[in-house]
């Protein structure tokens, strides 16, 4: 009982900031709406028994990739008008689009496939079931392989990103740490002597 | 685990050499770069050793299935690092005359090995993803790392975003396999399918995905777009790297997943193929005449290339998927020899990759118009050159399974593709040099392009040793 309330009061909260996420007029509360929607959505995972998950989501996206999000947000100056401008020219074809995936669930969902008893009774672990540990066992000995390789690639991300962006052109704002030490006072304050203004 | 350790000694050694290489770069102050270079060949020496010296003589699996070594990853991973080793020395003369040397070419470089060497030992289609991964990531970036050319930018940003697109593609392909089989392992995939439990029509959909990312990682029309445009717009050094070792990732790649995996399916993929095939050979053919940029020729004469590679699959015996290796092999010999050309043309000044730098090369340098006439000769595939043989095993092949109409047709586009192979010999021998600055090239450059085209000669007198690899790899 207590549990259906807690999970119709999150799919609400999820729900409502989802459409506050499109509807949102300045970019940066569209963003906090989104992070209401990832811990909602967090929090019915957690009901669902997929802790590891739930911790997942608010960890990598609540707490890294939305704040990165938020930054982007705030720093780059989004002309809001040019991005309405072609709202009434997209609308027939987003309409489309939206109706056809629209049908397309409902396709899926009334179909037979969700129909039976495994889709209704709700699978009970034992007290000491921990999903994360169970994850971390086929990651770690299953997937070891794979899971090196995935390693490598982020490695050759992070070398190619830095690798872009330290290059040695004009418009990297860099400083040099030494000549900044070794600045002297001429350099940066010029004492001009000039009469002093009369009242009048 | 330890086993399992062992059998993958040269990828870990790889890893942690490239590895290496990235720190001792990071910490070296030489401008040229020459330790990280030399580091980078000790490293692909390293690993050509490793595979040799634990060359399998029948499959090994390791980490619970995903990965296999057996005499085709080992035949394949001992080219694919002799092949980088020689772009890498072009591309540091490259490099170093039009001042973009960075140390993470090579480091990149190395992990692009790595990533093609996963590939060519994959045994499960997430093994396969990741490699392809690791190798494009390396790619991409390599394409971009000159940031002052905005045709590399353009180049790097066309390749990431159709990239993308494709492994999407692939992607898909692999996750309705992988629902339909469920399995990821290519041998339980095959047995899943020879069980007849599973509509076939779903499985053929499913695998015409996979098929067009490899179609568009080899680049085979209609999946070719990016190819002219990242041939034309990377650094020739670079250009030179996607046209050679990738290429052979690309072909195991189609073999681990068509006949590992999906091989009770030939007949599908056969007919897939055969359209890929004649479109390739086609387009890449007639379009490469109408080119006044060499690199731009070359790239729709790869296009052409991967046609041809494709007629060795669709033959469907172990004899046509080993002609379909000899050919990738040969050709990226042939490419690297190309590239290098037009790497040893160049100045810091000048990109010699119009086709009228070519013009009047045999009075400037008669020895290279002559290697370039052996390559041209070669790719036109004339009898006895290295591209002859390679294109007379597979059509062998074809003719064998009883696809003779193909054959007839790989033929016709083979002698509309001789016009712009001879008309580069045409150039160089009988029109007038439009400059005849001496070519500058250090020597250490020009005795290894000249292993190179030599290399397509002796290779092409006996054609047999080479090719008797390949079958072993594939047969064996």
């Amino acid at each position: 009982m207590i549990e259906q309330l807690v999970f119709y009061l999150f799919g609400a909260v999820l729900l409502i900031s989802a459409s506050m996420v499109v509807i949102m007029r300045n970019p940066v509360h569209a963003a906090l709406f989104l992070v209401l929607a990832f811990f909602s959505s967090a929090a019915i995972w957690l009901l669902l028994q997929a802790e590891f998950l739930a911790i997942a989501l608010v960890l990598v996206y609540v707490g890294a990739v939305m704040v990165l999000f938020l930054f982007v947000v705030m720093m780059l100056d989004i002309n809001l008008v040019a991005l309405r401008e072609g709202f009434a020219r997209y609308l027939p074809i987003g309409l489309t689009i939206a109706i056809l995936m629209v049908i397309a669930m409902g396709l899926v969902v009334s179909s037979d496939y969700f129909v039976g008893d495994e889709f209704l009774v709700k699978r009970t672990l034992a007290d000491d079931y921990s999903n994360t540990r169970e994850l971390g066992l086929t990651l770690y000995t299953e997937y070891l392989f794979q899971f090196e390789v995935a390693g490598a690639i982020l490695l050759v991300a992070i070398i190619a990103a830095i690798s872009l962006s330290m290059s040695k052109l004009k418009i990297t704002r860099s400083k040099e740490p030494g000549d900044q030490v070794l600045v002297k006072k001429e350099q940066r304050l010029r004492i001009v002597k000039m009469k002093a203004e009369k009242s009048s | 685990m330890s086993a399992d350790l062992y059998i993958a000694l040269p990828e870990i050694s790889l890893l942690l050499l490239a590895s290496l290489v990235l720190v001792v770069d990071a910490f070296s102050s030489d401008p040229e770069h020459r330790i990280s270079f030399w580091l980078t060949q000790a490293s692909l020496v390293t690993v050509i050793v490793l595979v040799v010296t634990s060359f399998p003589e029948t499959g090994q699996l390791a980490f619970h299935s995903s990965f296999i070594s057996d005499a085709m990853s080992a035949v394949l991973k001992i080219s694919m690092c002799a092949i980088t080793a020689i772009v890498f020395l072009y591309s540091f003369e490259y490099l170093k005359e039009h001042n973009c040397l960075k140390g993470e070419y090579f480091v990149l470089g190395l992990f692009a090995v790595l990533g093609m060497m996963i590939m060519s030992s994959a045994y499960s289609l997430l093994t396969v993803y990741l490699g392809l991964e690791l190798l494009s990531l390396s790619l991409y970036a390599m394409v971009a790392m000159n940031r002052d050319s905005s045709s590399a930018s353009e180049a790097a940003m066309k390749y990431f975003v159709l990239g993308a697109l494709a492994s999407g593609m692939l992607l898909y392909g692999i996750s309705t396999i992988y629902g339909l089989s469920g399995s990821l392992q290519l041998n339980d995939i095959a047995a899943a399918i020879n069980s007849d439990s599973i509509n076939q029509s779903f499985l053929v959909f499913g695998m015409i995905f996979i098929i067009i990312g490899i179609a568009f990682k080899l680049g085979a029309a209609p999946f070719h777009m990016w190819v002219p445009d990242v041939y034309q717009g990377a650094p020739t050094s670079v250009t030179l790297f996607i046209s050679t070792a990738p290429k052979l990732a690309a072909f195991a790649m189609a073999i681990r997943v068509l006949v590992d995996g999906l091989l009770p399916l030939m007949e599908d993929w056969q007919s897939i193929l055969s359209i890929l095939a004649v479109l390739s050979m086609a387009i890449g053919n007639v379009i490469a005449i109408s080119q006044t940029n060499i690199k731009r020729m070359l790239a729709y004469s790869t296009i052409a290339h991967v046609g041809y590679l494709f007629l060795g699959l669709i033959a469907g015996t172990p004899a046509g998927f080993a002609g379909s290796m000899f050919y990738i092999i040969s050709y990226a010999i042939m490419s690297m020899c190309a590239f290098g050309m037009i790497i040893l043309l160049g100045r810091s000044d000048l990109e010699a990759e119009q086709l009228d730098d070519f013009k009047g090369l045999a009075e400037r340098s008669p020895w290279f118009a002559f290697i370039m006439m052996c390559v041209m000769f070669s790719m036109t595939g004339i009898p006895p050159f290295l591209g002859f043989w390679s294109k007379w095993f597979v059509l062998k092949e074809l003719v064998d399974s009883g696809f003779v109409t193909l054959a007839a047709i790989a033929v016709v586009f083979s002698i509309i593709g001789a016009y712009y192979y001879l008309r580069i010999i045409k150039l160089m021998y009988f029109d007038k040099a439009v400059s005849m600055t001496a070519i500058k090239a250090s020597q250490q450059m020009r005795t290894v392009l000249t292993i190179n085209g030599l290399a397509i000669i002796v290779l092409g007198l006996i054609p047999n040793a080479l090719m008797t690899l390949c079958l072993m790899a594939l047969t064996g």
